[in-house]
């Protein structure tokens, strides 16, 4: 079956109305009207110029009806010891999954579905207060479709909100099960980070069985001033899987934002994350590694607005792809008439490792005040044949060597992960999948 | 030590090389016929000017992709050597010590030890080592070279001086134990304590099973390792051979007297 992208799109607004309260309501029914009149981007919107949808127009994409009952032992090897976890299972929370022992005091790790029930208050304010101030806030419901469409659909999702320094960190696991037919589901999270705060929160989508499923999450983060997050974000949903995620995040004055997303899995993926600096001195660091093969797709678009003085800003995104994958990046970077002084430093770095891969690299930069530092560059190469010769001078073969390589190079994004369980299961993962690429 | 009894290790018989060729060109001739035998035990110093092919040489015995063979034949321990791959060279115990050593951002040093010491291990049919078992070894290894054991975990020659990168080298060499070692301009870039460490180093791994050849410049690397053989190369192919005093006579008296007998 292959529909047009408008149909699909339209299978899409037929997914299973989830009914809320109040304010919260407002923005679903908001989104819904807003999705209604949208469609799927085309080639001609500049954003998406690269990303070829045409797969995801293969299914018509249901809602999840019923939810699945999943025990630890089927998530077992994604459970990063010591965290605090959240579990969802294609959007819905799994309460008897999650482990919220480590979370202390100034530290509200819940669902959703249980703060707009005001279930998770904290200093004396109702949970349902503090989500109401941020939630939906910063996501572009009203300009992007897969935004609308989260906004109005999603099911459950994360809240975080931290104001002391936790050092375990906060995973949320986002678990996509297989089902009869192709399945829309809506991953949703926001995290808030309150004066002085510090935290680590993991992002993690993953797929269970081989099927085919459409994923399109959306976060929203806060950091107020003096905050700092740790964000690390891993997309290693199955591979006939479609995901497209949507992240927002504002960072208050003097905050420390670190994003680290990796992307491996998935037919076809999409990465948007917006950082928008909203006060003066924050900084943020943005790193990020797609590593795919076969007929994969990965995209990453990227955009930091320095809105305001005194920003820094250091992005370091690589591409690897082999096979006939196709990665794209896109980074822009706005420094705004006031934002003086801002200092900024960009740059991707691609490894090509077939000829019939394909990597397409923007970095883009606009100034607008002549007060700044800004630096950025972009390289797409093949494995280095100088290092490939010294490795098989030392006995390694082609395929030792050639992998070695590779994985060094993602080494570089990988090994800046704040918890070494996930380096570990990452590098093992990488290098499973660099060596399965070529057999 | 010379002892013409003991085993042959490399043999090389009127071998002639040239670059490899881009889009149809052919390349140029480079080495245009080269004879030289080394047997276990025999330290040999390959010298002449830049570009008189003793670089190229050192680089065709380890099978460097940029150069093609295009005549005569080389054996090591009887095997033909232009039939096995880099690879194979390697693990069948040649080793050639870089002139300009390879950075490789992202592997460490102790991981690329390993694996490449496993790897050996493996073609010999000997037990792997775990990284525990395997720091020990290389733990002791590093005191051949003088080396601060933090240079270990750090990622391969990124960010080394230049001394730092050949001690490196020598290092893989002494974890490798090659039977045949290759030192392509080992003493270049290096300061008087530099070489001093690295020439010591090459020093204590010398056997009566093993061999070297070291590719110079220079004799001052000759003071410290004094040669059995030192050759002369010119225009691609050696012109005259002696012992150690042809060194000292090559410094002394330069080598253009030996270009206009040649």
């Amino acid at each position: 079956m292959t529909l047009t992208r408008e149909q699909c799109f339209e299978q899409l607004l037929l997914g299973k109305a989830v009914k809320s309260e109040g304010w919260l309501e407002q923005i679903r029914l908001e989104a819904l009207e807003h999705a209604e009149a949208m469609n799927f981007p085309s080639a001609r919107h500049d954003d998406w110029r690269f990303t070829d949808l045409s797969p995801l127009f293969l299914h018509g994409f249901h809602p999840v009806d019923s939810f699945a009952r999943l025990t630890l032992s089927d998530i077992e090897k994604f459970l990063i010891p010591g965290a605090i976890r959240l579990v969802f299972i294609d959007g819905c929370y799994a309460a008897e999954l999650s482990d919220l022992t480590q979370a202390g005091s100034g530290i509200t790790v819940a669902s959703l579905v249980e703060c707009f029930g005001g279930g998770c208050s904290r200093d004396g304010r109702s949970g349902d207060h503090l989500v109401e101030e941020n939630f939906g806030r910063h996501a572009p419901y009203k300009q992007d479709a897969f935004v609308a469409l989260n906004t109005n659909f999603f099911e459950d999702g994360a809240w975080v909100s931290v104001a002391s320094e936790l050092a375990e960190p906060i995973h949320l696991l986002h678990v996509a099960t297989r089902r009869e037919v192709p399945s829309a589901i809506y991953p949703r999270c926001m995290v808030v980070m309150e004066s002085s705060s510090r935290a680590t929160v993991v992002e993690d989508y993953v797929g269970l069985d081989d099927g085919i499923y459409f994923s399109n999450a959306v976060t929203e983060v806060v950091l107020k001033e003096h905050a700092q997050l740790q964000h690390v974000r891993v997309q290693r949903e199955e591979k006939n899987a479609f995901h497209v995620g949507h992240c927002s995040v504002e960072s208050g004055r003097d905050s420390v934002y670190a994003a680290i997303s990796v992307a491996l899995g998935a037919r076809l993926s999409r990465h948007t994350l917006h950082v928008t600096q909203q006060g003066e001195g924050a900084e943020m660091h943005l790193d990020g590694l797609a590593l795919i093969a076969g007929r994969q797709i990965a995209d990453t678009h990227t955009r930091i607005d320095h809105a305001v003085p005194r920003g820094k800003s250091v992005q370091l995104h690589k591409c690897i792809a082999d096979g006939s994958a196709h990665a794209i990046f896109s980074g822009k970077i706005m420094v705004h008439a006031g934002a003086v002084g801002t200092d900024s430093v960009q740059s991707s770095r691609n490894l090509l490792l077939s000829d019939k891969a394909r990597i397409d690299t923007q970095p883009q930069l606009e100034i607008f005040n002549d007060d700044v530092s800004c630096k950025h560059g972009a390289t797409v190469g093949q494995i280095d044949a100088d290092a490939l010769f010294f490795l098989k001078s030392r006995g390694f073969s082609e395929e030792g060597a050639r992998n070695l390589l590779t994985h060094a190079f993602a080494a570089e994004i990988i090994d800046k992960i704040p918890v070494p369980f996930l380096v570990e299961s990452l590098g093992r993962a990488i290098l499973e999948r660099i060596s399965g690429a070529r057999t | 030590m010379i002892n013409k009894g003991s085993k042959v290790l490399l043999e090389v018989k009127n071998l002639k090389a040239e670059v490899a060729g881009v889009a149809g060109v052919a390349g140029a001739e480079i080495l245009k016929g080269v004879d030289l035998t080394v047997r276990a035990g025999e330290v040999h110093a390959i010298m002449g000017i830049n570009g008189s092919g003793k670089s190229t040489f050192s680089k065709v015995l380890a099978g460097h992709p940029d150069y093609t063979v295009t005549g005569g034949k080389a054996t090591f321990e009887g095997k033909d050597l232009f039939s096995l791959a880099p690879e194979q060279r390697a693990r069948a115990g040649i080793f050639l010590a870089f002139q300009y050593p390879v950075e490789i951002p992202g592997v460490s040093n102790s991981a690329l030890l390993r694996l490449a010491y496993n790897t050996l291990q493996t073609e010999r049919g000997l037990e792997e080592l775990d990284p525990l078992e395997f720091d020990d070894l290389v733990q002791e290894k590093i005191k051949v070279v003088e080396m601060d054991p933090s240079f270990l975990g750090r990622s391969v020659n990124e960010g080394f001086s230049g001394g730092e990168k050949k001690r490196n080298e020598i290092l893989q060499m002494a974890v490798l134990e090659p039977k045949l070692a290759i030192l392509d301009e080992t003493d270049s870039g290096l300061d008087i304590d530099a070489l001093r460490i690295v020439a010591k180093g090459v020093k204590s791994l010398l056997s009566s099973d093993n061999a070297v050849v070291m590719v110079t410049h220079y004799q001052r690397l000759l003071n410290y390792i004094v040669p059995d053989y030192v050759h002369v190369m010119d225009g691609g192919r050696i012109v005259r051979t002696g012992g150690k005093e042809l060194a000292l006579e090559l410094e002394a008296r330069g080598y253009d007297w030996l270009r206009a007998a040649a």
